[in-house]
């Protein structure tokens, strides 16, 4: 059992997003934190301070540690934003503007 | 000039009851939510473009969220509700001649500014979790108990294959029968409550037959999930290099200390905690209404004590779904006759008063019972980060207090930087109140959520008179 199979779930068809360059798959609707879940990636981010790995925590945009580049914008939540066909995920390193 | 009637922020229970009830009424509402969907966080739906055909397999209380969702789209249909969605409010600002204007962030990266007028407003903000930290706590693969949950309802995802599911509280049933249901082996439910509180509290949780069916119903999904329950223990670290791989648990003494000879360790990818929720009271308090502790306070018609602000759900005190819908339904009746300009009868909802006056006195016995071990702050190393955003450690925690004399969080705050970071400190709040020492405080924040400086400026510019 997955939770896709637990809902009876008919996604419409996977699409192709980036993640440092290399391709993942994404369902529509699905979030950056949900799909770079799928492809087992939990942690996107280093801190701006120990550089230490962080992903999703709260899951609901209150905690702010899921902040990942997307199209070249820092400091975007992963848990809320929802990815389109294309988009470029990074991780991001420190507060994101160093590069 | 024409009335712009009710703003209801947030679309949970609380504040879709209020709508209905309003609208059924003849007042115009505008539903004002920060997520995509109707439902907030206990009625979160998949992703439309992820064809769920059955997502009440991930969902209680089904047929109360379908009477709430068509009631909201006939009345969006029919033009009495506007729905606005992917709106994310900052502030509610009063203004003396037009009622109120509600300031929010939208599009895609929540950066343009939207304002939406309104007479009255309905505050139905919900709640978050909280989380007291313990070393380890800031690894990948350690999520919320609810942050696990809405990522499983909303996008159809689990954390990892193996979940320990930790803490205390009513909600870590349904997030450990939720990911076994889904896919996920729970290798335990680790709860701190103590059995024998439960006993000592049995007359106030058994006076809602209700509620006690429903935690037997999860104790019937736990058994065939084979989770195996552990209450009076606790989790005392969460170990692995670059993400989760095991955690440390430990039984319970009488007095709330670690049994040091029960310590154990569990393999795991996924650690889901939770130690609580705290009510969202920011807009609340940026409008002036009372706050008694963390609930925003409010009298018998589910009026604050500002004129025109009411407020109904987590927001005035975690009490779950039920409740919600309860006060967001007396809520919406009494805006409906004050904004009619009459008194409200409360005996048109007396039975709802009822049902309202229960579920409170129940919650009061479920937060006597699900406390945090009381000597949790002793196993939170001075390595250890407490403050996530800032990287703040309990040393640096216990160096302001011991070393620089902080009395209070604020001071804390200043000498450490703990709660000045992205999220304000909603996380880490209670954890570096522990650690230190200090009584919890209010939190004090004049906007919801990051504002970009352009859209502040901006705000102040009114063209109405």
């Amino acid at each position: 059992m997955n939770p896709l199979e637990l809902v009876r779930a008919e996604p419409g068809p996977a699409f192709t997003v980036t993640l440092d360059g290399r391709e993942i798959e994404a369902l529509p609707g699905q979030t950056v934190a949900a799909a770079l879940w799928t492809a087992g990636v939990t942690s996107w981010r280093t801190t701006r301070g120990e550089g230490r790995p962080r992903g999703i925590f709260c899951g609901i945009g209150v905690c702010f540690d899921c902040l990942v580049t997307v199209n070249d914008r820092p400091n975007q939540r992963a848990c809320l934003m929802p990815l389109q066909p294309g988009d470029a995920i990074r991780t991001q390193e420190g507060t994101g503007h160093d590069d | 000039m024409t009335e712009p009637g009710l703003a209801v922020i947030g679309a949970g229970p609380a504040g879709l009851a209020a709508t209905l009830a309003a609208a059924a009424r003849g007042i115009r509402v505008t539903l004002i939510d920060s997520a995509t969907e109707a439902g907030g966080q206990f009625y979160r739906q998949p992703a439309p473009g992820l064809g769920a055909r059955r997502p009440q397999a991930l969902h209680h209380q089904w047929r109360a969220w379908e009477r709430l969702r068509d009631g909201l789209r006939a009345h969006v249909q029919a033009g009495t509700v506007r729905q606005v969605t992917d709106h994310h409010v900052w502030f509610v600002e009063r203004r003396d001649t037009v009622g109120f204007a509600v300031h929010a962030l939208t599009g895609p990266e929540q950066e343009q500014p939207a304002e939406i007028r309104a007479t009255a407003v309905l505050l139905a903000t919900g709640g978050y979790e909280k989380v007291l930290p313990f070393p380890g706590w800031t690894l990948p693969g350690v999520v919320t108990a609810g942050g696990a949950q809405a990522m499983l309802k909303g996008g159809l995802v689990l954390p990892g294959r193996t979940a320990v599911v930790a803490g205390t509280g009513p909600l870590l049933l349904p997030v450990a029968t939720g990911l076994a249901a889904a896919g996920a082996t729970v290798a335990a439910l680790v709860d701190s409550a103590d059995p024998k509180s439960f006993v000592r509290r049995s007359r106030a949780l058994a006076g809602r037959p209700v509620k006690v069916a429903e935690g037997a119903q999860y104790a019937g999904q736990l058994l065939r999930h084979r989770v195996r329950t552990l209450l009076h223990h606790t989790v005392v670290a969460a170990h692995g290099a670059e993400r989760l791989e095991a955690v440390t648990i430990a039984a319970l003494d009488r007095d709330g200390r670690l049994r040091q000879d029960t310590r154990r360790r569990l393999v795991c990818d996924t650690l889901a905690v939770s130690h609580g929720m705290l009510p969202h009271t920011d807009l609340a308090d940026a409008l002036g209404c009372r706050v008694d502790g963390t609930d925003v306070y409010v009298d018998d018609e589910q009026r604050t004590d500002v004129p025109g602000v009411w407020a109904a759900g987590e927001t005035t005190g975690i009490g779950g779904a039920a409740l919600s819908l309860t006060e967001g339904h007396i809520a919406g009746r009494s805006i409906a006759a004050r904004l009619a300009g009459r008194a409200p009868d409360p005996g048109e909802w007396a039975a709802a008063a009822r049902t309202r006056a229960g579920l409170r006195a129940f919650f009061t016995a479920v937060d006597s019972v699900y406390v945090p071990p009381a000597h949790w702050a002793e196993q939170v190393t001075d390595g250890t980060v407490v403050c996530r955003c800032e990287e703040v450690s309990a040393g640096a925690v216990r160096e302001a207090v011991r070393e620089l004399g902080a009395g209070d969080l604020r001071t804390v705050k200043l000498l450490t930087r703990a709660g000045m970071g992205w999220c304000q400190g909603r996380v880490c709040g209670p954890g570096v109140a522990g650690v230190a020492g200090c009584a919890e405080s209010a939190g004090r924040r004049p906007f919801a959520r990051p504002v970009p400086l352009g859209v502040l400026a901006r705000a102040g510019e009114t063209e109405d008179q």
